[in-house]
């Protein structure tokens, strides 16, 4: 690994994301892969780079540029594309690399070339230094297709050379490829049109953008957009040029059909396609919702989050600070044994013998230790709730392993093909609550944390989308850790509470949606997407994947867990958390018809969603008083590390009316639940 | 069948495209390969009305909304 560098791009300000540095080293001297989405351009990037990074088959999932060194110049690798402009954050991204930039090297899917020599035509337009890389030419061969490589490089003006990233064919002939780089054919008449415009000073890639009409770009010059007509008349006429190009270069010996292009037709009518989702919804709910949130996180949570880190950070404040130490010896079957409370006036190192006594205590095996800390501000930062304490066991021991398990799964789905099916066949369910069949991403990542999910609602269309999905997931989708709480006071209450809560939580998910979709101004986007091959997920693929997107994941929300927890803990310090309390008391006896105690379940739900739904376990509930707590928690608010990641990625004026919706919803459903059944 | 719409294509049959909508959406139509004048097959049809429709080795989606709006003659 020689270098590298990857920024992630937030939506609403490209610019100042991409730093000044990175664009003033492209203008060194520097090569950069362009691509359309799915043609292998990270792997060629790995090889020449040495250093891996993802390679995504759904369209547009992440953005992130990634840099290194090769031979002494910047090699860029830039998120897939079909065109450069600026439709979304991936095309503005890549524009700004490639305006700046040396040497492209054009990666092509040999089995697309009609959909991907597009972009090759318009890179050969800008007028850059460009060589053709044909990836997947081993494909080509098993489906009998055959390219003419020489004619397709006199073609286009440039050089052509076939790989095969995958198994590591063809890759040798880069390097040359590379040095032999040059400026390609262009159309007579688009020269000419371009000409009067770079006459005014304008390269030729910033002025056949201008043409295309990139505002961006011509704002920079201050004059106009070229009119719709140049850019259709540009486009249509590259779209032509592209099919006579591959009617002359290609050759189909036969059509093959395969058991993948099988299964993929399979998956996308709903009347085949709901089975074989049932069945991958199964797969997954064994391994995230038995192998990685029982045994692994019951594992990493309380044994080394509480056991180990918790124990040994709070022993060592112990000693500077008084406390109260309460310790509980508990039996294999969960059965408290035995009982010792130590109180250290002065830190544990004044009073060597009862430190002892409580070490040896302690450490016996089925101890939990509770640390009551004097001090308030000590209390803050590592009592039960502690900013650090309590996170740092939360984020690297609970929501870690859930949040690689959830990147996996996406993986896999993803690199398989199966992700653009899935989202093609539920298109028209979503259609109905004003979003498209993508919206489906962000929800299932719901189920494993709204947080995560949160930031993925970047890869929607438009505002709209944005904010009915960000909507549905603070109301409705209980994530990973509230489900298993809900499930085990499920398991009790018996099957009319289960059908009780799916109901009332799907109405709501039908109401709010169909409210959202009638209030809120504008069109959302309709679904066109391209849907990549089937195919077996690489393993080492996912597994490269999975770890960029989790570190993405901690880097881009790990802080805002902090925060949250800091503000907690404040306003536990303030009294503000039980004023709060008595204020709901009233509601949850008399609207809700629960025990009073509830309230606090519900408060502490702001901190973790499922320390809300964790504190009604102790409280000797009737059947239906069960619904109505569960129904209630999972309309209320979000914890407060989604609550802050919401307010950044959605603003102040919407993310304070979610939360506000929330806690009306939630009580006013529950309440009215509460109001029929008990 | 003259002047139809994309979303009445039935499963199997080739339509040629007439005339696509304009916007955004026109050139990311353009750009997945699907012009005016060019013949594409209908290759599901989803009940809904989501249609997926193929050009040589590609397949792409089309939202119902979308393919309402795209006019075409089917073959």
């Amino acid at each position: 690994m020689k270098s590298d560098n990857i920024i992630n791009l937030n939506s609403e300000n490209t610019k100042s994301l991409l730093p000044q540095e990175t664009i003033n080293e492209t203008i060194k001297e520097s090569i950069v892969l362009v691509g359309n989405p799915n043609v292998g351009k990270s792997c060629i990037f790995n090889f020449l780079s040495g250093m891996y990074v993802d390679v995504s088959n759904f369209p547009g999932t992440t953005v992130a540029l990634t840099k290194s060194i090769y031979k002494g110049k910047n090699i860029f690798d830039t998120p897939g594309i079909y065109g450069v402009s600026s439709f979304n954050d991936e095309e503005k991204v890549a524009k700004k690399i490639i305006l700046n930039s040396d040497i492209i090297l054009n990666v092509v899917n040999a089995l697309h070339l009609e959909r991907d020599l597009f972009l090759t035509l318009q890179l050969i337009d800008m007028g850059k230094r460009v060589t053709l890389v044909l990836n997947f030419a081993d494909e080509l061969k098993k489906r009998k297709i055959r390219i003419d490589t020489a004619k397709l490089s006199e073609l286009l003006g440039v050089e052509v050379i076939e790989t095969s990233a995958v198994n590591k064919t063809g890759l040798d002939k880069l390097d040359s490829a590379i040095e032999n780089a040059k400026i390609g054919n262009q159309q007579l008449d688009l020269h000419f049109i371009l000409q009067q415009v770079m006459e005014k000073n304008i390269p030729q890639a910033e002025a056949l953008l201008i043409l295309e009409g990139d505002e961006e770009t011509s704002s920079k010059y201050e004059i106009g957009v070229g009119t719709a007509d140049e850019r259709e008349k540009i486009y249509i006429g590259r779209r032509n040029r592209v099919n006579e190009i591959v009617d002359t270069v290609e050759y189909e010996d036969s059509k093959k059909g395969e058991i993948f292009n099988l299964l993929g037709r399979l998956s996308l009518n709903p009347l085949t396609g709901l089975p074989i989702l049932a069945v991958i919804l199964t797969l997954v709910y064994f391994f995230i919702g038995d192998f990685i949130s029982q045994r692994i996180v019951d594992y990493t949570e309380n044994v080394i989050g509480k056991g180990v880190f918790e124990y040994n950070v709070k022993s060592f404040v112990a000693d500077y600070t008084p406390s109260r130490i309460d310790v509980e010896i508990f039996d294999t079957q969960e059965n408290l044994v035995s009982q010792k409370s130590f109180s250290f006036s002065d830190g544990l190192s004044s009073l060597p013998v009862l430190q002892k006594e409580f070490e040896n205590y302690s450490k016996q095996p089925g101890a939990v230790s509770e640390f009551n800390f004097t001090n308030p501000f000590v209390r803050l930062f590592f009592g039960e709730f502690g900013v650090i304490t309590m996170t740092i066991t939360y984020l690297l021991f609970l929501l870690t392993p859930l949040v690689i398990g959830f990147y996996f799964v996406m993986a896999l789905l993803e690199d398989s093909g199966y992700l653009p099916r899935l989202a093609t066949m539920l298109d028209r369910a979503f259609n109905k609550i004003g979003l498209n069949g993508r919206a489906v991403i962000p929800i299932m990542l719901g189920f494993g944390c709204i947080t995560m999910a949160n930031i993925t609602t970047r890869l929607l269309g438009t505002e709209r989308e944005k904010s009915i999905v960000t909507a549905i997931l603070q109301f409705v989708i209980p994530c990973s850790a509230q489900l298993a709480v809900i499930t085990v006071l499920l398991s009790g209450a018996g099957l009319k509470s289960l059908l009780i809560f799916i109901g009332v939580i799907f109405t709501v998910l039908i109401t709010l949606s169909t409210i959202l979709n009638k209030m809120l101004p504008g069109e959302s986007s309709p679904l066109l997407i391209d849907l990549p091959l089937m195919r077996l997920p690489r393993i080492s693929n996912v597994i490269k994947k999975t770890f960029y997107r989790s570190y993405g994941f901690m880097k881009e929300a790990g802080f805002w867990f902090f925060v949250g927890a800091l503000a907690i803990g404040i306003f536990e310090l303030t009294g503000i958390l039980s004023v709060w309390q008595d204020i709901l008391a009233p509601f949850t006896t008399h609207w809700l018809k629960l025990p009073k105690e509830a309230a606090n379940a519900f408060v502490m739900g702001m901190v973790r969603r499922d320390f809300g739904a964790a504190g009604l376990f102790d409280m000797k509930l009737t059947v239906e008083q069960i619904t109505v707590a569960i129904i209630t928690i999972t309309l209320f608010v979000p914890c407060i590390a989604s609550f802050v990641v919401m307010l950044k990625e959605r603003g102040w004026k919407e993310g304070f009316t979610i939360w506000f919706g929330t806690w009306i919803t939630a009580f006013f459903i529950g309440g009215l639940v509460a109001q029929i059944i008990i | 069948m003259p002047n139809s719409t994309l979303d009445k294509a039935r499963k199997g049959t080739a339509v040629t495209i007439i005339k696509l909508p304009s916007g955004i959406i026109r050139i990311q139509l353009i750009r997945l390969g699907i012009t005016e004048g060019d013949t594409i097959k209908c290759i599901e049809r989803l009940p809904g009305g989501t249609i997926v429709v193929q050009k040589n080795r590609q397949e792409i989606a089309v939202g119902y909304d979308l393919a309402k709006k795209i006019k075409v003659i089917i073959l």
